[in-house]
């Protein structure tokens, strides 16, 4: 009877009021003037919100979310020099951070060492150059492993830099079983997004399963990998591709762990993830508490996954970098406070909020304070973390939750249909629909359909100079000399035994990380083993759509 | 038959962000333009010698990491070099104000950073190509 009620006055109200302009999702779906009681009809309380901690999860991952222990601060970090990367992280640390995350340079990422003449020029530009275990050394000094969480954006070539920490860690007394850390470790996303690939798909998914396998043994505290939506919506997709594809590419990997003969629950729980948090804070909310539904029915129905902690979806994210302009840089401290503000409602595990300098360079010592500033205001002064998913049950949320649930599931039958992640990537799948809604964005903010403020309205004249932080003219060279002489000093027979096992142990089945543990520790560098690992694995050919 | 004007896009280094390139080249073909894009690790020597096999009249550089002064002005000797300075050479990407003149000087036409738009860009093209 009140439901009738509802239905008729809403109507009335409707036919009574100027017809309200529609406006849409991200994704292209209508969004309503006004939500209500009517809105929540099909929703069922217990199996579609539930509680926090429980299945269906949306809530929550945890019983007790930031009631409990909040959310990890971890801004992405990484300087033109070892020593200067463990200023910064000590600065950080100081000011509030509360696990580390790790920016290497290109050459690193791409397995290069400082002295490759593809890194000419790239040498700490964009992070820290890591050629050795010694570089990790001066990174990580004073450090003390077992009190922190590190994160490490490294793709192709995780398992050194895996091997890496967890050489610091025993040259600081301690068992690999008590490090805690995350490696991205995402490789299919750089096949299209992100570019910093090395191998082709089958032996980048052996690594993968060889670091699973490793570390469910022996790193059981390690994020093993932190699948990335984070970087295919930078590149241009909608929130439902974000999470479709992400979610494709995790399928991909755990049908890689099955088939090397890991049992899901060995390595499932490990599984952590990197998710972009965009502008539309009420959609950003629904895309995460529908992600964490999808995920655990993946898991638990499709995987037959028994542990708990395989349902989970646990992540961190970076606000997102795309979305800030150059163009009145301060605008910048607000966009990122209002998507952090959303990543906070959504619940996520760690939050990055970028620096207000984003589009310009790396963040000075202030921008990034001014980001720290934001995600501690946000905890101690707002509010919204005295409840558990505060805004559950408001009529527009749960009507987006289910919304982008639908979208979300619908596109991923798209791409089993196509036959998954590795096959969608290979047919140009992923790329092409990602590069037209680019395209079709940058239209929008040519026409001024879509309002980017500073940029196609309310723009100025004189623009604000905003500091840069001082780099090092002599950071590549200094790099390349430190690399020199460390090659000089250490046992060249002892490294070239370490590299022909790794090379054998390449060419065979055995895991990796073992043979790549011993060739950190005798300072083979990150060249030479990922070398090696060329010869054997060849190097991917980024497949062309443009 | 005007012939139509042939780009070459390319990302130079070790970066591997191209939604900007890629957007790029599909507004200069929108254009009217005919666009090569010979995707990411590009070195400046594999950039020319595809520049003059392919005989375009411009080369369009995306350079988003810091490694603009080195790779820039080297595309810029190189087509010196050739004698293939009737090439447009323009850039687009993450440039810093106080490295664009200089890297004007030596060879780079135009740089186009954040906010610039594919009308923009398609314009100074065909604007300043060499009257044949």
């Amino acid at each position: 009877m009140e439901k009738q009620k509802i239905v008729e006055q809403y109507q009335q109200w409707l036919d009574g009021n100027e017809p309200l302009p529609a406006r849409t999702t991200d994704w292209g779906d209508v969004i309503k003037s006004l939500y209500t009681p009517l809105d929540l009809e099909n929703v069922d309380y217990l199996n579609h919100l539930g509680f926090p901690g429980e299945p269906p999860l949306v809530r929550g991952v945890y019983p007790s979310m930031y009631l409990g222990r909040p959310w990890t601060v971890r801004q992405y970090s990484g300087y033109d020099s070892p020593a200067d990367t463990n200023a910064r992280f000590r600065y950080l640390l100081g000011q509030g951070q509360t696990g580390l995350s790790v920016a290497f340079d290109l050459p690193t990422q791409i397995g290069y060492d400082s002295d490759h003449p593809m890194s000419v020029g790239e040498v700490g530009k964009v992070g820290v150059p890591v050629d050795t275990l010694e570089d990790m050394e001066v990174i990580f000094e004073g450090l003390p492993l077992e009190k922190l969480s590190t994160s490490m954006t490294i793709n192709a070539p995780s398992a050194v830099l895996l091997a890496m920490y967890v050489c610091i860690g025993m040259k600081q007394g301690l068992s690999p079983k008590v490090l805690r850390g995350t490696i991205q470790n995402d490789v299919l996303k750089e096949y299209t997004v992100r570019g910093t690939f090395i191998f082709p798909p089958q032996p980048s998914l052996r690594l993968v399963t060889d670091i699973f396998a490793y570390c469910a043994e022996n790193v059981p505290r390690f994020n093993t990998i932190n699948v990335a939506g984070y970087h295919l919506r930078e590149a241009g997709c909608s929130a439902v591709q974000e999470i479709a594809f992400s979610f494709s590419n995790a399928v991909a990997y755990i049908e890689a762990g099955l088939n090397a003969g890991l049992d899901i629950d060995q390595f499932a729980p490990r599984i952590s993830w990197i998710f972009n948090t965009n502008n539309k804070i009420f959609e950003e909310v629904a895309k995460y508490r529908a992600a964490r539904r999808i995920w655990a029915e993946l898991l638990k129905d499709r995987f037959q996954a028994k542990d708990p902690r395989s349902w989970k979806l646990r992540f961190h994210t970076q606000t997102s970098g795309a979305s800030l302009t150059a163009q009145q840089p301060l605008n910048n401290v607000v966009r990122v406070a209002y998507q952090t503000l959303a990543a906070v409602l959504a619940g996520a595990q760690s939050i990055a909020a970028c620096s207000y300098d984003e589009a310009l360079s790396l963040p000075t010592e202030e921008s990034v304070r001014t980001s720290l500033r934001t995600q501690q205001i946000l905890r101690e002064e707002t509010g919204v973390v005295d409840t558990i998913d505060p805004l559950g049950g408001s009529y527009f949320l749960e009507a987006l939750t289910k919304q982008i649930y639908d979208r979300i599931k619908e596109l991923m039958s798209q791409i089993d249909e196509i036959g998954g992640a590795v096959a969608a990537i290979e047919n140009g799948f992923v790329q092409k629909e990602i590069e037209k809604r680019a395209y079709e964005i940058q239209l929008e903010i040519e026409s001024g359909k879509r309002v980017l403020v500073g940029v196609n309205k309310y723009t100025i004249e004189e623009e604000d100079q905003v500091p840069m932080p001082e780099t090092n003219p002599r950071a590549e060279r200094e790099q390349v000399e430190r690399l020199r002489s460390l090659k000089a000093k250490r046992s060249q027979d002892r490294v070239a035994q370490v590299l022909n096992d790794v090379r054998r142990t390449a060419m065979g089945k055995d895991n990796l990380m073992p043979v790549i543990i011993e060739a950190v520790s005798a300072y083979a560098s990150l060249g030479e083993i990922c070398g090696v690992l060329r010869e054997v694995f060849g190097e991917y050919q980024q497949v062309k759509t443009i | 038959m005007d012939r139509k004007i042939r780009v070459l896009a390319a990302k130079p280094g070790l970066d591997g962000h191209d939604r900007g390139i890629k957007v790029v080249c599909t507004g200069l073909k929108d254009a009217g333009m005919e666009v090569i894009y010979t995707g990411l690790r590009q070195t400046p020597e594999a950039i020319v010698n595809a520049a003059l096999q392919e005989d375009v009249d411009v080369i369009a550089l995306s350079t988003l990491s810091g490694a603009h002064n080195h790779h820039l002005p080297r595309v810029a000797q190189l087509l010196k070099e050739k004698q293939c300075e009737h090439i447009l050479l323009v850039a687009g990407g993450i440039v810093p104000d106080h490295d664009r003149v200089a890297l004007k000087k030596q060879g780079v036409s135009e740089i186009f950073g954040p906010g610039a738009t594919l009308k923009s860009i398609a314009a100074f093209i065909k604007e300043n190509l060499p009257a044949t």
